[in-house]
């Protein structure tokens, strides 16, 4: 059994994981027990409130945080496979919140962090057992808010390298956004579309035939262009390579 | 200047079907950041700098009475007439007074966003006056009858060829190829410099204002400036009073920040500094020279949640960063002030109501704050914005309602996890062997544009209470 000092791990699943592909919260507990975690799953957790608060419903978001920072402030960390989601805790329950409910949301900030930074930034995951299957090209999407609140860079890549033995295929711009915004997709979907189409040729012109990133929301967007542009692109969320899960459909592919 | 913000999406629309357009703005959202960046890089103690003039503008507005006060006397002192405008069309009219006390028929004209917004050439032009914008890229945009697509590079939308195009129709200057660049500059150049010879009257804007000696810098990469304010015997300086610094090496501090982050250049040909009207002893200079002070709102905005947006230094750099603005262009924005700045300042300078798609009109990528060299963090402001659309009901009631619910379900865990196993079990139903969906009930804006990916199978909630449950047994 792990031993008493393991890291005790909670973890956020994240709606889009729990709703559209649980296979990456299920990768997500396999990567932290790997590196020594004991990990736990709240019951009562749903969703971050991100969809509510960046349309600015700031007044139905904050009983949301709340209840999610009473259910989460006990634990020793709390990890998502979400840079957006991870932002959201970290940064954006602060802002909302007020007199003890911000303090609060800032100690549970202290304890919040994104999957992958977590991995190589706190535990330090070096290796994991052999994984077998090997991987086509394989090329990154930098979401925004893993990449510029959480400080998501490096630690995926590394991770890849050192876990699946792969180097990412760099695409250009791979820091820009690929144009769904969560509700902002739904209010422009011609600007929307622009960007993604962007980011598709960007991705298909590193030759990749895989692309893999740490949001869902952006992989769900992703993928369904690719689909919708009959492009040969498969999309995996990062936490599903790093744990040798290649078998289950990728993204929007089926059964 | 005419508001056109509220068609922003038809706008984006017909930006995205001009296929002339789109590659033109692909290659400046390419380049601009990677010139940014290498400007930034060269400079070394970047951050430290920026941190620096965030804390002076942030000082500057927060005793801005002290400094205006300030910048009037030492101003006034050099000889200087110093005139405040509440409105825009009070800067206007102030304008035209002294055009027409001077009898002046002619205006040459700087490149300044400020008379953008409250529309001073045309308003000239009704009062009798001929107007001619001598910053090249406002030249063109002029000549073309268009308004400014970049606060800082004012005819980017227009490519060579067009250029090229418009002078052979507008100069009358017989058979000729004006094939490369410099043929184009050059005969910018030549009909220009009549203008500046016969003008009664410069107009710049400014970029500082410095309290302690009263002058006012400008920055420019085509001398324009200069000429405007020197060879006419009346200069006019149209600004706004939040320019204001309190020292000199603030305003050289600020142009460290502005260049590089504009136009990724280390310095712009031409940094000048206006002190007041031709001394005895000077050479040249205008004989007489007016300060105009706009207010327009920046006292309500200094007033407002909104403060921090008054210490933009109008680089222009969360235009070059943010992929929308790359996607729509400027003129998109319907109004002076595009990209993430515009999208903040349009709403506050004008209404809410008439700007309701602009603060939509971000994904919070968050690219514009990392890159604004003095931190203003353009996607909260962004998002504050919408909350007081919300709040005003501004919003689509079905949206807001729709979001609500959302919010209010996820409290709940018990009733949200029964209704989300359901919906996600029936979708996983229909759409597992196809893996997604091309439309779908309540996602027509997603589906529009593509497939909506099918899910899994059962929840991560449902599968995991089974693992629980049965490792219990």
């Amino acid at each position: 059994m792990n031993a008493p000092e393991s890291p005790r791990v909670s973890l956020f699943v994240t709606c889009l994981a729990d709703l559209m592909r649980p296979s990456v919260a299920f990768a997500s507990i396999r990567l932290l027990e790997q590196a020594g975690c004991v990990v736990d799953v709240p019951l009562q957790q749903t969703c971050c409130g991100q969809p509510g608060y960046n349309s600015g419903e700031y007044e139905a978001t904050i009983p949301l945080a709340k209840k999610t920072i009473e259910l989460f402030e006990h634990a020793e960390y709390v990890v998502a496979p979400s840079g957006s989601c991870a932002g959201m805790i970290c940064h954006h329950y602060p802002k909302l919140l007020d007199g003890q409910w911000r303090e609060r949301a800032l100690a549970l900030a202290e304890k919040t962090f994104e999957l992958t930074s977590f991995l190589v930034d706190v535990v330090k995951l070096e290796s994991a057992p052999a994984i077998t299957t090997s991987l086509p090209t394989v090329t990154y999407h930098d979401s925004c808010a893993g990449l510029r609140e959480m400080g998501v860079k490096e630690q995926p890549r590394k991770l890849l390298r050192n876990l699946c033995d792969v180097d990412v295929s760099e695409m250009q711009q791979s820091d820009v956004c690929c144009g769904f915004g969560g509700t902002f997709c739904a209010k422009m979907p011609d600007i929307s579309e622009k960007m993604v189409d962007d980011k598709l040729r960007n991705a298909s012109s590193t030759g990749a035939t895989l692309l893999t990133g740490g949001d869902l929301g952006c992989l769900l967007n992703i993928a369904g262009r690719a689909r919708r542009q009959g492009l040969d692109l498969e999309v995996r969320h990062v936490a599903e390579l790093l744990s040798g899960d290649l078998y289950s459909p990728a993204i929007g592919e089926g059964e | 200047m005419e508001q056109h913000s509220q068609q922003f999406k038809e706008n984006a629309a017909n930006a995205l079907a001009d296929a002339g357009g789109v590659a033109q703005r692909d290659i400046l959202a390419l380049f601009t950041p990677i010139m940014r960046d290498a400007a930034v890089a060269e400079f070394g103690p970047y951050e430290a700098l920026r941190q620096h003039v965030k804390r002076v503008r942030q000082h500057s507005l927060d005793n801005l009475d002290y400094y205006l006060a300030r910048f009037e006397l030492e101003a006034t002192n050099n000889g200087n007439q110093v005139h405040y405008a509440d409105s825009a069309d009070e800067m206007n009219s102030i304008v035209l007074d002294i055009c027409q006390q001077h009898g002046a028929r002619k205006v040459a004209k700087g490149k300044s966003m400020v008379t953008e917004e409250t529309g001073l050439n045309d308003y000239l032009q009704r009062g009798g006056l001929q107007v001619m914008e001598t910053d090249l890229g406002e030249y063109i945009v002029q000549q073309a009858g268009e308004t400014p697509s970049h606060i800082v590079g004012p005819a980017l939308h227009k490519t060579r060829d067009q250029i090229r195009e418009l002078f052979l129709d507008k100069h009358d200057l017989g058979e000729r190829e004006l094939e490369s660049i410099s043929d184009l500059v050059g005969e910018a150049r030549v009909v220009l410099r009549d203008h500046f010879l016969q003008a009664e009257v410069g107009i710049i804007g400014s970029n500082a204002l410095i309290a302690e000696n009263g002058y006012s810098m400008l920055v420019t990469n085509e001398g324009n400036g200069d000429l405007c304010a020197n060879l006419p015997n009346v200069l006019i300086i149209c600004t706004t009073l939040d320019r204001v610094l309190p020292r000199a090496e603030d305003a050289t501090a600020i142009q460290r920040l502005l260049v590089r982050s504009a136009t990724g250049q280390p310095h712009t040909c031409y940094t000048s500094f206006y002190s007041g009207p031709r001394r005895a002893e000077d050479a040249d200079g205008p004989l007489e020279t007016h300060i105009i002070l706009l207010d327009n709102h920046r006292t309500d905005i200094l007033a407002s949640d909104y403060s921090d947006m008054l210490r933009c230094i109008r680089c222009g750099s969360c235009l070059n960063h943010c992929p929308i603005f790359a996607a729509t262009g400027g003129h998109a924005y319907g109004w002076v002030y595009p990209g993430p700045m515009g999208s903040v300042l349009t709403p506050l300078l004008t209404s809410l109501e008439a700007s309701a798609a602009l603060p939509n009109a971000c994904t919070s990528c968050g690219r514009c704050a990392e890159v604004c060299p003095s931190a203003i963090p353009l996607p909260d402001m962004l998002r504050d914005l919408r909350h007081e659309q919300s709040v005003e009901k501004i919003t689509p009631a079905s949206w807001r309602q729709g979001l609500r619910l959302h919010a209010w379900l996820a409290c709940r865990p018990g009733l949200y996890q029964f209704l989300t196993g359901i919906g996600i079990a029936v979708m996983h139903r229909i759409g597992r062997k196809k893996g997604g969906f091309r439309s779908l009930p309540l996602a027509g804006g997603w589906t529009s544009k593509r497939d909506f990916p099918s899910p899994q199978g059962k929840t991560f909630m449902q599968q995991y209470r089974q693992r629980s449950r049965s490792n219990e047994q």
